[in-house]
């Protein structure tokens, strides 16, 4: 029989708007549950995009978009520092090859400078190749973002969950929302496995946003997966490039960037793609190509053997044209935060922060007692200076096993983030926190390990471990188990 | 500090052999640091047979081969430090290395030698489209989780590129009960040894595809089918000609590459066409008294021909621990029309106090031409070759008075 679990709010969805939210109302005392269909965190477009922190020119003047691009780029260097989230404040350049793309800097300029975005700057030519020396020479200037900045978005989502459950916030993964009643005043949401009452219900289901927002009101949005295709490069070519290099904005986005990862790597892509599933996440050999002929123009010596990996990530794209974050006067405590697509990530707190706001004008909160904005630090045992390592070892024999060789993850480091709260459960779900099977190997090495090491530590069979989803098993069953062979 | 005359990074083949040869040449000191829980490297998962034929004159298992190495090893007093890997070494041949049992570790050595062996190219590297389901990797890790964890991975195989890995697991599923339905090949021929065409694919009636790819990937969770093509002479796809292969484990075996973490770290000059470290006659990398054999130096075919050359690599790396190699104006060694590459890359005369073996591959498949050995633009040896291949490696030697104040070698293909 289904049982119906109380709380104060429910968060829908656990993609980075969904966990910042979290952790910014874990601040209060509330019971809080975030619900996410899939079997981790960061599952949807929070994991497959480019990883940047916008300054914010780009962005409409006078729009969601722009306002909290500029507040979130403010609040990320002190947020990543406290919660312990790999981030770069690298700056970035927007490149122009053509004086009619000369214009559009100063344009995006001006913008910038009205919705108040601090250290912008056009650089001419000659500066531009001093600074990035691989860019291809024809270009002819730059405009300077200097708040600009990478970050790892997976590690940032599941660091928000983290310290929202250590503040007592619940998750419950493969919880898929199938229905919202509203009961006595509150809200009822059926999921696939149990029921949840809450007076609260934040709709932070990216893609399936306008799907959630239907169960309750009617349709004023409608959301529109669009796919971008990426190219991940190895660590030898990383600092091919120091700053976020894009190339002038068109009319389906910021178009083709190239930028160094918050772990070092180099990230090519995205192209953009309207589609008709919401999760048609491929990659496609057309794509690919484009995002590849695209990027040589900004970096002619790409050499494309350097490739680790490729990927695709959906943004979920609201008809509005805009982010939706508002509450509904008809509906009290709902609260709508669709169409979060790029500058999503970096506005990601600064949505959180307006939340709380909302929430504030409909109830009162009060704020909760040894609240703490900070992560018990993750060690990162390849960054640390031959005495820390020593010491570290000293406390951990299990810092002195590398698990993953490309990477430099040692097994204490995958045992802690199995145990840590928002912990890991999967092979993939081990690599977004620790970065093990994520290098130049993609897993070759390590993934047996790390399989013999989840079913350990998670008390499963090895042939029960999974690599991803809930039906991607990676072992179909023993050798000679007719044989009598355990 | 710990201080040894010689040490071995790896101990698989190259290391174990490298190791013996450093301590019968005299080394007092030698240490074996391996990352694994035992020695022998890649050799403990293949357990097919077919190794040590030129070495042992035996048809051995890999296990086996290994064995041999690691009992004469253990019969000396070389240490061995397993479990224990390398993060660091630095031009003073200081090592920082890392285990569980004997903690953060700062070793030095004399003489270093690299022997980490290989690793495998990735689907990711290849960049094939399509999605990202559970059911796909590399044949080396397959033939790890069945042949050592007693795992099985997959009912219905597809096999991308037909090295001698591919090969070998194309057998190795069939045997255990898997349907593989094909071994597709981008090149018009396989890169794979023939015998393991013959033994591995002819045998079970899996056939192998040549001039075709992998071009999409299909399944959200596990893996469903993959889509081959056929391409043309630029290995691109031909419209028309794709097919789909419904399966649940898609197996690459599409190139090895030398494991140069530790090289690259350190700024060793590295072979863009072995993609190893450059080394000279005694497998010496241009960092002086750091040596490199076996798969790091370059990917080889047979294990035999990967504990030749580390003897040789073991033997100099005493010979340095000692004092005693000379340092000249060394040869570079060219490779003229229809080689990819030679190994070594340059000749000191000096030390060639025997004929020299010298490694290469061809570029394509030959038939019926003659391999040319020139120094100073003269030629010095002509080999006759019914069948050349580029997966298969071939040798020459050259006796030390040839090379007695030579300016230049090359060794080029001539049609005979």
């Amino acid at each position: 029989m289904k049982k119906t679990n109380k709380y104060d709010l429910i968060i829908i969805g656990g993609g980075i708007s969904g966990t910042a939210i979290a952790s910014a109302l874990s601040a209060y005392n509330l019971s809080i549950c975030l619900l996410e269909k899939s079997n981790d965190l960061s599952n949807g477009a929070s994991k497959a995009n480019s990883g940047i922190v916008h300054g914010g020119y780009d962005a409409e003047s006078g729009t969601l978009m722009a306002k909290f691009n500029v507040r979130g780029n403010e609040m990320y260097p002190d947020i990543c520092q406290k919660l312990d989230v790999p981030f770069s404040p690298c700056g970035s350049y927007v490149i122009a090859f053509t004086d009619a793309e000369i214009k559009t800097l100063e344009e995006l300029k001006k913008r910038g400078k009205i919705n108040n975005v601090p250290g912008l700057k056009i650089l001419d030519r000659d500066e531009v190749l001093k600074q990035e020396p691989n860019l291809n020479p024809e270009v002819k200037g730059a405009l300077f973002s200097k708040t600009a900045g990478v970050v790892s978005p997976y590690e940032l989502c599941i660091a928000f969950m983290e310290h929202a459950m250590d503040h007592g916030a619940e998750l419950k993964l493969e919880h898929e929302v199938r229905d919202i009643n509203l009961q006595d005043g509150k809200f009822l949401v059926k999921t696939n496995k149990d029921d949840f009452e809450a007076a609260s219900v934040i709709n932070a289901a990216g893609v399936y946003a306008d799907k959630v927002h239907n169960m309750v009101l009617e349709p004023t949005f409608k959301i529109d997966p669009r796919r971008g295709e990426y190219f991940l490069m190895d660590k030898y070519i990383g600092d091919s490039v120091k700053h976020v290099i894009f190339q002038c904005p068109n009319e389906m986005g910021k178009g083709v960037l190239i930028a160094p990862t918050a772990h070092e790597n180099l990230i090519i892509g995205p192209n953009a793609e309207d589609i008709q599933e919401k999760e048609a996440n491929e990659t496609t050999f057309s794509g690919l190509n484009d995002v590849w002929s695209a990027a040589l123009k900004t970096l002619p010596e790409l050499n494309r053997s350097m490739t680790i990996t490729t990927f695709s990530g959906i943004r979920a794209q609201a008809s509005t044209g805009d982010f939706i974050v508002c509450d509904y006067p008809e509906l009290p405590g709902f609260i709508d935060v669709a169409g979060i697509k790029s500058p999503g990530l970096t506005a990601a707190p600064a949505i959180a922060e307006y939340v709380v706001e909302l929430l504030k004008k409909q109830q009162e909160l009060t704020e909760r007692k040894n609240f703490t904005f900070s992560r018990r630090k993750q060690i990162r045992f390849h960054t640390l200076s031959h005495k820390e390592r020593a010491k570290a070892l000293k406390k951990d024999p299990n810092f002195g096993r590398i698990i993953c060789r490309c990477e430099g993850v040692t097994e204490a480091e995958i045992i802690d983030v199995i145990h840590r709260n928002a912990g890991a459960r999967t092979l993939d779900s081990v690599k977004r926190r620790t970065r093990s099977g994520g290098g130049r190997c993609q897993g070759g090495f390590c993934s047996p390990k790390i399989i013999e090491i989840l079913a350990r530590e998670l008390g499963i069979s090895q042939d029960e471990v999974l690599k991803d989803s809930s039906a991607s098993r990676i072992i179909i069953d023993q050798t000679k188990k007719e044989a009598g062979n355990d | 500090m710990t201080d040894y005359d010689v040490m071995c990074i790896g101990g698989g083949p190259a290391g174990l052999a490298a190791a013996l040869a450093a301590k019968e040449n005299g080394a007092e000191r030698v240490c074996i640091l391996e990352r694994d829980k035992e020695l022998g490297g890649i050799l403990q998962q293949c357990i097919h047979n077919g190794f040590g034929l030129h070495t042992f004159n035996a048809d051995l298992t890999g296990p086996e081969y290994a064995q041999r190495f690691i009992e004469q090893v253990e019969a000396t007093d070389i240490e061995i430090k397993t479990d224990t890997m390398v993060l660091e070494i630095t031009k003073d041949k200081e090592v920082f290395a890392l285990s569980p049992e004997d903690g953060y570790q700062k070793l030095k050595a004399k003489a270093i030698i690299l022997s980490m062996g290989c690793r495998e190219r990735t689907r990711g590297a290849l960049a094939i489209p399509g999605t990202r389901p559970a059911g796909i990797m590399t044949a080396g890790t397959a033939q790890r989780m069945i042949n050592i964890d007693g795992y099985m991975i997959g009912k219905r195989v597809v096999i991308l590129g037909s090295g001698d890995i591919g090969l070998i697991m194309a057998r190795r599923m069939t045997l255990e009960g898997a349907k593989v339905l094909a071994v597709a090949e981008i090149m018009p021929y396989s890169s794979g040894l023939t015998r393991n065409i013959v033994q591995c694919l002819d045998d079970y009636r899996i056939p192998l595809k040549l001039q075709h790819t992998v071009t999409n990937i299909f399944g959200k969770d596990r893996l469903e089918a993959v889509e081959i093509s056929e391409v043309d002479d630029k290995f691109n796809p031909i419209p028309g000609s794709e097919k789909r292969y419904e399966c649940d484990t898609l197996l690459l075996s599409v190139g090895l590459l030398p494991e140069i973490e530790l090289p690259y770290a350190l700024g060793i000059e590295l072979d863009k066409r072995t993609r190893g470290p450059k080394v000279n006659e005694a497998m010496e990398t241009n960092v002086s008294g750091i040596f490199a054999c076996g798969n790091v130096a370059h990917v080889h075919d047979l294990v035999d021909y990967v504990s030749k050359e580390s003897k040789k690599a073991g033997f100099f790396a005493a010979e340095y621990a000692k004092g005693l190699i000379k340092t000249e104006k060394a040869v570079p060694t060219e490779s003229g029309v229809g080689i990819s590459y030679i190994v070594p890359q340059e000749i000191r005369q000096s030390n060639c106090k025997k004929d020299l073996e010298i490694y290469f591959r061809v570029k394509r498949v030959y038939n019926g031409v003659k391999v040319i050995l020139k120094i100073d633009n003269k030629i010095i040896k002509e080999h006759k070759k019914r069948h050349m291949a580029p997966g298969e490696m071939q040798s020459i030697k050259i006796r030390p008075e040839d090379l007695l104040n030579a300016g230049s070698l090359s060794i080029e293909v001539q049609n005979g």
